[in-house]
């Protein structure tokens, strides 16, 4: 019984860890390609979920998802534009500073805009309830997610290894000088990464709203634990960042179950075990002009 | 980098200086005339939502005050701050004390930022009116002659659901899963709820800790299916209550689900048909009194939303502050003790008065135990809640669900 226990538990943690990877597959790209540690990458998961809200109200639940995350890659587009463009070359606190003020003031954006208190959002009736596989429960909404997360991560993973796009984007990560040589411009490029990385996260925001509160901190929590699976599955691989986001879902989830006290502890004792053996992290690339 | 002159620099401070000498005294002078008093409670952080509603309640008093003529003809001139943490809580009250000279200090809903404060206000021998923390422990062994307590204490919000739970039957023999917050309020709730189900043959099977930053709980979901109770119990504080009422609708357990702790506001936002069982609250503002009435009709006035129950306990306090400041003539720590040890009645816009009890410092007042409205009959998105009749009941003195001289190790 304990065993089976225990397997749900990593189960759930499989599905969890697939939501941490909407918010983290971005933050990684973004880092990747503009060596830019995007902290207001959390605001804009923030976004995806008021807006969703917002539009909920007026469209419902399923034009709202897919018009959230649009409208925040929109604004994702002026952040690159007119904000990160001007910190690539610059020193790396530079673009920390930024990124972390720009946070703050979108969380108190949204504290003007929508109010301190948190709003509500409902899960629209289809996906309402739990279904048991075997023995296993799972959240019907639950497996909504995980099957939009797979979608997303093959469309991401075919755009980045099987278009031209992708190649660009690629080598750019690993000698943005050759690509330069060659006649690319990688800015335009980096636009549409920006644009996709907080897409994704608007994403994450748009569809977890119905399950967590909606509230103007939201963002400042997220953005610790995309963090942590993005330092454990190591800069530039994209499965890196896939194993790492499952491996905490899983650690949480059996953590949780021996010592629920030290659920949210857990995932950063995993993030310096993984720093300590390889400080690279899981699958990390060597990337020659962060050495 | 523009360069200023040696000239230049001599004619500014000598300006400033002028400015100072005639300008500052005038200004000192309208200051004095004010009554300041410094106010901390959480903006940020899982008890912000509720924190800016304190804002709201604390302001509106103030307004009404000020515009009737003030206390004692001088205006009050609340200086509200976001007490971020414990240690910036003490820090920020420190400085409110010896910089800003605030006539002594109110507010807070965290409990553990509440007991930093408490130690500011007795080390500099000032009143701390600690608002809407609900730790035993604050009025307990942690008690302290400068401060007073005006939120129902965690032992009164257990009694309160429970007389419910056990004239449903839902106590005597069944088994209970608590989920409690990790810090010391979840705590002391959890401790509150141990002696009530030892009074009333309820069986504690196990609880969960949970720190208070969860956003996912369905780990703690799926260990509450294996363990099959009869009963789950929410020890959970602020937002995190939202987050599992939600996520509890969504996994769709079978089991009743009751707690000891929920605020209005993050009631509100569980949003239609997730929330279910019998909660304990201090105040709500559909509650059936004509005061209370016109209070909820003149916030909606100015704020477009309901009152939460943080915004009226706000409100009501600052009122009896302003009536012990002009009862006493006085805003002297000593005097303002002395006045409120009388065990003075105060009306706080329930159905029957409230005193602060003088050898605990809590005020004793009315609760409630709250059911949700079946679906279909709420009137609109805030009106969910079916408030139960205020308990203790009309007959019994309210001092028969706090904890007892016996119970609480408080002397002050």
């Amino acid at each position: 019984m304990q065993f089976e226990f225990l397997l749900e538990q990593v189960v759930n943690g499989l599905v969890l860890g697939g939501y941490y990877l909407l918010i983290s597959l971005g933050l990684s790209l973004i880092f990747s390609v503009g060596g830019i540690v995007n902290l207001a990458h959390g605001a804009f998961y923030a976004l995806g979920a008021y807006v969703s809200v917002e539009f909920t109200k007026y469209l419902g639940f399923g034009p709202a998802i897919v018009l959230s995350p649009v409208a925040v890659a929109v604004l994702g587009i002026l952040f690159e534009r007119f904000i990160l463009r001007r910190f690539y070359s610059a020193d790396p606190i530079l673009s920390l500073l930024v990124t972390f003020g720009l946070a703050m003031v979108t969380e108190q954006a949204i504290r003007i805009i929508w109010g301190a208190a948190p709003l509500s959002a409902a899960i629209p009736p289809a996906f309402r309830g739990s279904v048991l596989v075997g023995d296993f429960l799972f959240s019907r909404y639950r497996l909504l997610i995980l099957a939009v997360v797979a979608a997303v991560l093959l469309a991401v993973w075919l755009l980045l290894h099987k278009t031209s796009f992708g190649r660009v984007v690629r080598a750019g990560i690993q000698r943005p000088d050759m690509v330069a040589a060659l006649g690319i411009r990688l800015q335009p490029y980096m636009t549409a990464i920006v644009m996709l990385g907080v897409g994704m996260a608007a994403l994450g925001g748009a569809f977890f709203a119905p399950i967590t509160i909606v509230h103007p901190a939201m963002g400042a929590e997220i953005i610790t634990v995309a963090f942590v699976v993005v330092v454990i599955g190591g800069l530039g691989s994209f499965w890196g960042v896939v194993i790492a986001a499952l491996l905490v879902g899983v650690v949480r989830g059996i953590t949780i179950h021996f010592v629920p006290a030290a659920g949210e502890a857990s995932i950063y004792i995993l993030m310096f075990v993984v720093l300590l053996l390889r400080p690279r992290g899981l699958l990390g690339e060597r990337i020659e002009k962060f050495e | 980098m523009t360069r200023y002159d040696r000239r230049t620099l001599l004619k500014a401070s000598a300006a400033f200086a002028g400015a100072s000498a005639i300008g500052f005294p005038s200004i000192v002078r309208a200051q004095a005339d004010k009554i300041k008093i410094g106010h901390l409670t959480p903006l940020t952080g899982f008890l912000g939502a509720l924190g800016a509603y304190a804002q709201l309640g604390i302001r509106m008093a103030a307004e009404e005050i000020n515009a009737s003529g003030g206390v004692m003809g001088r205006q009050l001139d609340i200086l509200s701050e976001d007490s971020v943490n414990p240690a910036t809580a003490s820090t920020k009250a420190q400085r409110m004390l010896d910089q800003d000279g605030v006539a002594f200090l109110m507010g807070e809903i965290n409990s553990a930022s509440a007991l930093t404060i408490m130690q500011v206000a007795e080390r500099n021998k000032r009143l701390f009116m600690q608002i809407g923390a609900r730790s035993d422990a604050l009025r307990g062994k942690n008690c302290n002659k400068y401060t007073f307590h005006v939120d129902i204490p965690n032992t009164v919000m257990v009694n309160a659901v429970g007389k419910a739970l056990v004239r449903e039957k839902m106590v005597k023999d069944k088994k209970f899963l608590t989920l409690t917050a990790d810090y010391i309020f979840g705590h002391d709730l959890l401790n509150a709820a141990k002696r009530f189900f030892a009074a009333n043959q309820g069986n504690l099977i196990g609880d969960e800790l949970v720190a208070t930053d969860v956003t996912d709980f369905s780990p703690y979901l799926l260990k509450i299916r294996q363990a099959k109770p009869d009963v789950v119990c929410s020890n959970l504080a602020g937002n995190q209550v939202t987050t599992l009422i939600k996520q509890y609708a969504e996994f769709g357990l079978p089991y009743p689900i009751v707690g000891f702790n929920l605020n209005t506001a993050d009631a509100w936002a569980a949003g239609d048909g997730n929330l279910s069982g019998t909660w304990p609250t201090v105040w709500y503002h559909t509650l059936d009194v004509p005061a209370s009435k016109t209070f909820v009709a003149n916030f909606i006035k100015k704020n477009g939303k309901p009152p939460e129950n943080h915004a009226w306990i706000e409100y009501i306090t600052l009122k009896i502050m302003a009536q012990a400041i002009n009862e006493t003539k006085s805003t002297e720590t000593d005097k303002l003790i002395a006045y409120l040890e009388k065990e003075t009645e105060f009306d706080i816009l329930k159905a029957r008065k409230a005193h602060f009890r003088s050898w605990d410092h809590q005020l004793m007042q009315e609760a409630y135990p709250f059911t949700v409205k079946p679906k279909g009959q709420a009137k609109d998105q805030w009106d969910f809640i079916a408030l139960g009749s205020a308990v203790p009941d009309a007959g019994e003195p309210l001092e028969s669900l706090a904890p007892t001289r016996e119970q609480n190790p408080c002397s002050l």
